[in-house]
């Protein structure tokens, strides 16, 4: 059986992995709302719930779910990537940045 | 089915869930008095906290606060305070407002009483007059509109904002339909997400309620970063990030989702009792368990809906805390502490409405007195009052 992704919003760059042992190189079906899907290669294991890049994400890009803004790209994320704390930093509740001024 | 439940009518109006006697320490120095009265006494339950002497009088008024509104709170239909006689906090005050609620109200004061086990004594001889006293009450129909429901989600993962979520939000839509009052808060979570709730204030972004969601996400922001250190770690939790949520901002979005689609009427102080308040509300509380769920408890909600996916197993006290998690590994594993498996969802066996009209029927049995996990296991010993400044 495939394993499968959920594309929460269409202007998402990741999709969240509801299967377990998802393992790299692993072929997997990533679904929108709208019915569409696409087949990704896996690269990285990835736990359930976890995340992988729908597209090719530039560092220092945003990375997007739900359609908002999640973090950016602290490295450049290949499509089906694992994407997690090793490659997405928040940008919100950054005491450890003095240069990180949010205006709401 | 009616839109009812089965409550115990209170002088104010109100229609409680629960019908307990609160035992409540006036300060931190009488949580083992407190502790020893309600092991004794059948229908009591205890609101041990950790504050109320040496803090500024700020957090001593809210502390004082607090414990009132607990005390007024409709699941309680009595109070026992236990004040040690040499507190911070205003326990004449509590006891003047307890009474006023028309509720049966004593108080006992360790001190003046000749110490422990004299206190014990006379807290015990207080408190079952007062058990005695309410136990046969019965309960009367009410609409459901006569009901405050708190929601939080706690343990979350990446389950929570696609199922368990999903599912509190529909409830909240369709409980602000018929005119009861949903409250929801954690403003730690809705950074990053702020912007979806101000836009859904009434009077919009630019009004005041919206403009008012900012200050208080920018305040738990700042206070969070007042310390220099990035909050990644401490929001979103371990759990949280082995659960697949990698930031606050991620966190937020799923967790705003429980909030559902109505209109944001306003923003309760973290001390603030809801009153006659109808619709969509925030309270202003942190995102940690008993901090919040003591607020949420103050505000007057006679029940809260409580979304997981790491598998949180606490309550409260006095108000039923109803456990619906979205992650079907974890409903597998901790069934027993759960109320409600929306990991269906998740698993495609079931759609969010029907999780939803489960979950809103569940509601009215908890309300009307069944058991939630947690009330069946006791586990509702946390409480815990959010200050703001040190203790001194």
């Amino acid at each position: 059986m495939l394993n499968i992704a959920i594309q929460a919003d269409e202007l998402d760059n990741v999709a969240t992995v509801f299967a377990e042992d998802v393992k790299d190189g692993s072929a997997l079906e990533i679904r929108d709302k709208a019915g569409h899907s696409q087949r990704v290669t896996v690269i990285g294991d990835v736990p359930y719930g976890h995340k992988v890049a729908v597209c090719d994400i530039k560092k220092g890009e945003h990375i997007i779910k739900y359609g908002e803004v999640i973090g950016g790209a602290s490295a450049d994320i290949r499509k089906g990537e694992y994407v997690h704390i090793h490659n997405l930093e928040a940008l919100r509740g950054r005491g450890d940045r003095k240069e990180d001024e949010h205006h709401g | 089915m009616a839109d009812t439940f089965f409550g115990y009518r209170r002088p104010d109006g109100k229609f409680g869930a629960r019908n307990l006697v609160a035992v409540i320490p006036s300060v931190i120095c009488t949580n083992d008095i407190t502790q020893a009265i309600c092991r004794q006494v059948q229908g009591t339950i205890c609101y041990c906290h950790h504050q109320g002497c040496c803090q500024l009088p700020l957090d001593l008024r809210r502390v004082t606060d607090v414990l009132i509104n607990l005390g007024k709170s409709p699941n309680v239909g009595a109070a026992l305070i236990v004040s040690l006689g040499c507190e911070g906090t205003d326990h004449e005050r509590m006891l003047e407002e307890l009474r006023a609620t028309g509720k049966p109200v004593e108080i006992i004061r360790v001190q003046e009483l000749g110490g422990t086990s004299r206190a014990i004594q006379a807290g015990i001889d207080a408190a079952q007059r007062l058990a005695m006293a309410i136990s046969g009450m019965q309960r009367e129909e009410t609409d459901i509109s006569n009901l405050t429901m708190a929601i939080k989600c706690g343990g979350s993962d990446t389950t929570s904002g696609m199922a368990s979520n999903c599912v509190i939000g529909y409830v909240a839509d369709k409980l602000v339909d018929l005119g009861a009052t949903v409250v929801f808060g954690e403003t730690t979570e809705f950074l990053g997400g702020e912007h979806i709730l101000a836009r859904r204030a009434v009077g919009g972004e630019n009004g005041p309620v919206g403009q008012k969601i900012y200050e208080i996400v920018n305040a738990m922001e700042t206070r969070a970063k007042s310390i220099g250190e990035d909050m990644r770690g401490g929001q979103p939790t371990p759990g949280n990030i082995m659960g697949g949520l990698s930031s606050i901002e991620e966190k937020s979005l799923g967790a705003i989702v429980k909030s559902g689609h109505r209109p944001i009427q306003g923003v309760l102080d973290y001390t603030e009792s809801i009153g006659d308040k109808k619709g969509l509300w925030i309270k202003d509380a942190p995102g940690r368990e008993p901090e919040i769920l003591t607020g949420m408890a103050a505000t007057g909600a006679q029940c809260m809906m409580f979304s997981t996916g790491r598998g949180a197993p606490q309550g409260f006290p006095s108000m039923p805390v109803i456990k619906i998690c979205g992650n079907p590994v974890t409903y597998a594993r901790m069934e027993h502490d759960m109320d409600l498996n929306a990991g269906l969802i998740i698993k495609g066996e079931k759609s969010i409405e029907q999780v939803g009209e489960e979950a809103y029927a569940l509601m009215r049995h908890v309300l009307s007195g069944r058991m939630t996990s947690n009330e069946a296991l006791s586990y509702f010993g946390s409480v815990d009052i959010f200050c703001l400044g040190p203790v001194i």
